[in-house]
């Protein structure tokens, strides 16, 4: 083997080097569509720009994949994040209109995401019932919840506050960006600035072995759906603020696939085990850059589909040859 | 009385397979009669599983010919050897609880008519079957309903029914009562006289000599021995499979009575219905208690026990565990661990490692898991922990992020190990600990353990090879058919006082 | 199968206490106006609900049903009339892409041990995203045989109507049923469900039987898509979003073990009745609003699944008990 081959073995198998490289590739072939790519203006104390575009748009799926990937990990799924998005959307929207200061509506809505993460979480850890089942329950009856909250409407605010969450800037930045780039920084605290993250890996990869290492499997999992009910419904706040309304019907539809691909991409196994924040936000960040660049190249927005269960298929076929060798 | 010249109707000639760094099965022969029940015995990684797995297509080899009634064969798979003959029982009944009788016995096969299956005629076929086998059950009730050894007979049923002439019973007694086994037993003397040859693998030594016509012992993937079961006594038996002589050598030394130190932890009544007699069982602190017996015989269902995997039934003085003198509780492993016990499994791959977690987390698993997830040890503490431990156990890692999966099995061991040694425990029980493990590494954990013992730790070891036991144990409990039946203490830790007892 | 009746018994049990309760509120409740106008609006579900109770059975899941059958109305819709192309054509030929679609599925989710809920969730986005390629528009149907389907529905006695798409559904119940238990395709996606090792080891063909599985569901998938083009008269890439989760609904609250193994058709087809019959009650009532349905069949499919884990758990026990 020569030096160089050599080095470049080494350097593919440093991890998330695969996705860095896709991420390069895509928003390679974004400036080769769209040269403009990479400009960044500044209009009215705030970023402009397509890069930014990207990030703003994807925050509310880097959100869900944070959570998806505690969840993932422990060799579980959620499936409810979309419909909790609704539902705390519809519980912002509502609560601001009654004239609830902005604090406490933003607390309501994450309690209610937090609320339904521990449902789920007690349906998977205590009631042992299978994640895809367990979740699907309040993916079913989630978006009835939002809809009884909001009496079946799209519910519209006006209050600058709420609205400034999904559409706002603070140092030129727009808000969602912010906001998510916050919560990957807290979601990484929490998970290694305490064990929480080795519990989570070793519950995942063998929970026989951790429950007699003195792991409670239980506990582990019941934060994971937790968290991952919170980083749903801060998604929904922002969601909803973007829109400036509650639309219980397509907040978050069809997201919590976005986040299980973004999730997948980003090289955490669906067998749970080994995870990766930052290379779940990568993933996240590559499938909006795809959005982006399908719909600066001028093909229909529909491609979008497609080329997400392409790429789906793409990951999960090259890991099933990989786990065979 | 054995016809001279009477043809097997199935040999196995020269059978060898390797796995990566273990010789599984070295030149085994075996030889099948019709008509005769044949006991396939040997303790764990003798290679029963793997010669059963060879014969029935589900793994391949490296050398080595079956010739069934004077015919090659060379089954790649399941569906093969069953239609050559061969059928195969597993002791988890591998047939669908789900499912009816009629359609367990006919799944594939099923009678057709106008291009539907046929159910009343299945239902009659297989109501004739079951009847051969004097059971009284209703066909169409679905299999899961039904006791183990009636599924254990349906099984075989559907094995005799696809033309079997070898019959292969894995283990069929491993979890059925005594009722159950004389029922089994009477469909398996009802076969011999029909003329089917019948591998028999059990551990059980009462049901070979009630059933068996000869016998066949491997250890360590070789034949030790095939006779027939009325020439070979009892007590030859049990050396074969242990791999022992009678005679005495080795000198141990065991700490005097009155040298020990106070109880540490002392078990009443300790046990759980259907899974291991009630035993009682007390530990000294600096001592080695040893548990011998053969495999099945409850060894790591006391281990289970005494570390909360499985929780003791309490109530009415049973089941009452003792720290100290004082009473306490043990329900969990979690409650197992904050009373300063460590528990290293049998089972290395499934219970003990994490396999894709490095080195380090491994070591320092158990610790911050007392801890709990909010107290995490720093990086840096956790990194001189793990150096500390991989340098004093001499842990043959490149480093300590390596994934631990990619470990030998006895560095994987010692890496165990060392996770109980990081909680600073009182008690630690090891099963097999030096099992699938190279011979240095088999003799550093051995020190190892007497080191530990010299340290004022307290240990339950629990090992099928007696040599070790008794180079170390001060107490050997020796255990047979789920319950310790006797414990061997001072001079009387011998292994030939241990084959003895196992044997008796 | 006295222990998997169990699930069957409570299923039809909550139909009949639900009919009952509904009629004795609403006086026109009980009527075969009702029961035909139930089975009509439910046709589409029913038919697919029959395919995704074998996937069930079978231990998988077919997330992809929703998409397919909007996949199936674009397609009718652009080649009926659009391309002029004979329904009589049209059908046979989606039906066989449909088919296909599914045993592509099926191969991945055998050959590459890829999970089922991931292959068809990759599958209901390609479907959907080939609809919104084809057209974004919805396009009514005016196929003179389209206009005319409602002439040959068989009344019934009473003021009710059995429309040609009930029957439809109730043909696809019927030949499910005879699939489930009189074939040795149906044994052999029991027994996959059942224990896949064992099964394979009994000499069921895996592989086969997976493809035809995902073949069967997808197929009736495609067939629910005619029935949804004639219950709207139109192809359109937003239709059926959502219906694979009322059909795995329908499913379970029929009884069928979402672990796999045991469950009938005619559960599920009484599964269908039941949301059928929640519907009907919120539109009778007319005060409640329809986001009920959704809460209502959340709660019945959480109903259900804690009452198969408490099956699970008894049953483990009673065995345990058995043999002590």
């Amino acid at each position: 083997m020569s030096a160089t081959s050599a080095r470049l073995t080494r350097l593919t198998n440093i991890p998330g080097s695969a996705q860095l490289a896709a991420l390069a590739a895509v928003l390679l072939g974004n400036w080769l569509v769209f040269p403009g790519f990479f400009n960044i203006r500044m209009v009215d104390g705030r970023l402009f720009g397509s890069v930014i575009d990207v990030l703003n748009r994807g925050a509310p799926v880097v959100l869900l994949s944070l959570g998806m990937t505690l969840v993932i990990a422990t060799g579980g799924i959620d499936l409810s994040v979309g419909a909790v998005m609704a539902i705390s959307g519809a519980v912002a929207a509502t609560l601001i209109n009654a004239g609830t200061p902005l604090v406490l509506v933003v607390a309501a809505a994450l309690g209610a995401g937090l609320l339904c993460g521990l449902w789920n979480g007690i349906l998977v850890a205590l009631l042992r019932i299978q994640p895809i089942v367990a979740t699907l329950i309040l993916m079913v009856a989630g978006r009835g919840i939002a809809q009884l909250i909001t009496a079946g409407e799209i519910v519209t605010f006006d209050d600058r506050g709420l609205i400034a969450l999904g559409t706002g800037a603070l140092l030129a930045i727009p808000v969602p960006i912010l906001i998510a780039a916050g919560t990957f920084a807290l979601t990484t605290l929490l998970v290694r600035g305490t064990a929480l993250g080795l519990f989570i890996e070793a519950v995942g990869a063998n929970e026989r072995a951790s429950a007699y290492a003195g792991v409670s499997a239980r506990v582990v999992k019941i934060a994971a759906y937790v968290w991952s009910g919170l980083c749903a419904a801060i998604a929904g706040i922002i969601a909803a603020a973007d829109i400036q309304g509650a639309d219980a019907n397509n907040a978050g539809l069809w997201l919590e696939l976005d986040a299980i691909l973004a999730v997948v991409v980003g090289g955490t196994s669906l067998l749970g085990g080994r995870f990766s924040l930052p290379l779940a936000v990568a993933g996240a960040i590559i499938i909006q850059a795809m959005n982006t660049g399908i719909l600066l190249s001028g093909l229909k927005p529909e491609f979008n589909l497609i080329v997400k269960a392409v790429v789906v298929m793409a990951v999960l076929l090259l890991q099933s040859v990989r786990r065979r060798d | 009385m054995q016809v001279p010249e009477r043809k097997p109707l199935l040999s196995i000639e020269g059978l060898t397979k390797t796995y990566p760094g273990v010789r599984a099965l070295d030149a085994v022969d075996l030889h099948l009669y019709a008509g005769e029940v044949h006991a396939l015995l040997g303790e764990n990684g003798a290679g029963k599983s793997t010669l059963i797995k060879v014969l029935t297509g589900l793994t391949g080899r490296d050398s080595g010919r079956f010739v069934l009634d004077g015919q090659e064969i060379s089954p790649a798979n399941v569906i093969q050897a069953t239609a050559l003959g061969i059928g195969t029982v597993y002791q988890e009944v591998n047939l669908l609880g789900n499912m009816s009788v009629a359609d367990n016995l006919f799944l594939g096969r099923q009678p057709m008519r106008l291009g539907f299956v046929d159910k009343r005629r299945m239902r009659q076929q297989a109501a004739q079957i079951v009847a051969k086998y004097g059971l009284k059950i209703d066909v169409a009730a679905p299999l899961g309903q039904l006791s183990v050894a009636v599924q254990q007979i349906i099984a075989i049923a559907r094995a005799v029914d696809l033309s079997a002439r070898v019959l292969i019973l894995d283990e069929p007694t491993a979890s059925l009562d005594t009722q159950e086994v004389a029922l089994l037993f009477d469909v398996m003397r009802q076969l011999r006289e029909r003329g089917m040859a019948i591998v028999f693998v059990t551990h059980f030594l009462d049901q070979v000599y009630a059933i068996s016509d000869r016998i066949t012992v491997l250890r360590n993937g070789r034949r030790v021995a095939e006779r027939l079961t009325r020439e070979l006594p009892r007590i030859d038996l049990v050396q074969m499979m242990l791999g022992h002589e009678l005679s005495e050598t080795a000198l141990h030394r065991h700490k005097p009575e009155n040298e020990a130190g106070e109880t540490l932890v002392r078990f009443e009544k300790y046990g759980k219905r259907r899974y291991m007699a009630p035993f009682d069982l007390s530990v000294r602190r600096g001592e080695i208690v040893g548990v011998a017996g053969l495999l099945g015989s409850g060894r790591t269902e006391t281990a289970k026990l005494v570390f909360g995997i499985e929780r003791a039934e309490t109530g009415s003085g049973r089941g009452l565990v003792s720290i100290d003198g004082k009473p306490t509780h043990i329900r969990s492993p979690r409650e197992a661990i904050r009373r300063g016990f460590g528990y290293c499994p049998e089972e290395r791959k499934t219970e003990g490692i994490v396999g894709s977690l490095s080195v380090r987390e491994n070591i320092i698993l158990a610790l911050q898991a007392r801890r709990g997830w909010l107290r995490r040890m720093p990086r840096r503490q956790t990194d001189e922990i793990a150096a500390r431990y991989i340098r004093m156990l001499d842990i043959r890692t490149p480093d300590a992020e390596r994934a631990i999966q990619f470990l030998s099995g006895g560095n994987q061991q010692k890496a165990l190990l060392a996770r109980w040694l990081v909680t600073e425990p009182r008690f630690l029980i090891l099963d097999e600990p030096t099992r699938g493990i190279d011979v240095g590494a088999h003799a550093e954990i051995i020190r190892l353990i007497e080191r530990l013992c010299a340290d004022g730790l307290s240990l339950l070891v629990i090992s099928s090879e007696l040599d070790e036991i008794t180079a170390y144990a001060d107490r050997v409990v020796i255990l047979r058919d789920r319950a310790h039946v006797a414990e061997l203490s001072g001079s009387d830790v011998t292994t030939s006082k241990i084959m003895t007892t196992i044997a008796a | 199968m006295r222990g998997s009746l169990v699930p069957l018994l409570i299923t039809v049990g909550v139909f009949l206490a639900g009919t009952l309760a509904c009629s004795l509120e609403f006086p026109h409740f009980a009527s075969t106006l009702v029961l035909g106008d139930t089975l009509t609006d439910n046709a589409f579900l029913g038919v697919v609900a029959v395919g995704m109770t074998f996937v069930i059975i079978s231990g998988g899941i077919d997330l992809s049903v929703g998409s397919v059958i909007a996949f199936t109305c674009v397609f009718l819709a652009l080649a009926i009339q659009r391309h002029h192309v004979s329904p009589w054509l049209a059908f046979p030929a989606i039906l066989a892409i449909t088919a296909g679609y599914g045993a592509g599925m099926g191969a991945l989710i055998h050959y590459f041990r890829i999970p089922p809920f991931i292959t068809t969730l990759a599958g209901m986005f390609l479907a959907r995203g080939l609809c919104f390629v084809l057209t974004t528009d919805s396009i009514p149907i005016s196929h003179p045989l389209y206009q005319h389907l409602y002439l040959y529905a068989i009344d019934l006695p009473g003021r009710g109507k059995l429309s040609v798409i009930a029957m439809i559904m109730l043909a696809v119940v019927a030949v499910g049923m005879v699939i489930a238990h009189r074939t040795r395709f149906g044994a052999n996606v029991y027994a996959m469900g059942g224990n896949r090792v064992s099964a394979e080891m009994m000499g069921v063909p895996v592989a086969r039987t997976t493809i035809m599985i995902y073949m069967l569901s997808s197929g009736l998938a495609g067939l629910a898509g005619i029935v949804f083009s004639f219950y709207t008269s139109a192809g359109s890439s937003l239709a059926a979003t959502g219906v694979e989760l009322d059909t795995i609904a329908a499913v379970v609250i029929g009884g069928t073990l979402l672990s796999g193994g045991q469950g009938y058709v005619i559960g599920t087809f009484v599964g269908v009745l039941i949301q059928g019959l929640i519907q009907t009650y919120i539109t009778f009532d007319g005060t409640l609003s329809s986001w009920w349905t959704k809460i209502a069949v959340g709660i019945l499919l959480f109903g259900f699944i804690a009452l198969q884990r408490g099956l699970a758990i008894l049953s483990a026990r009673g065995t345990r008990a058995v043999a002590a």
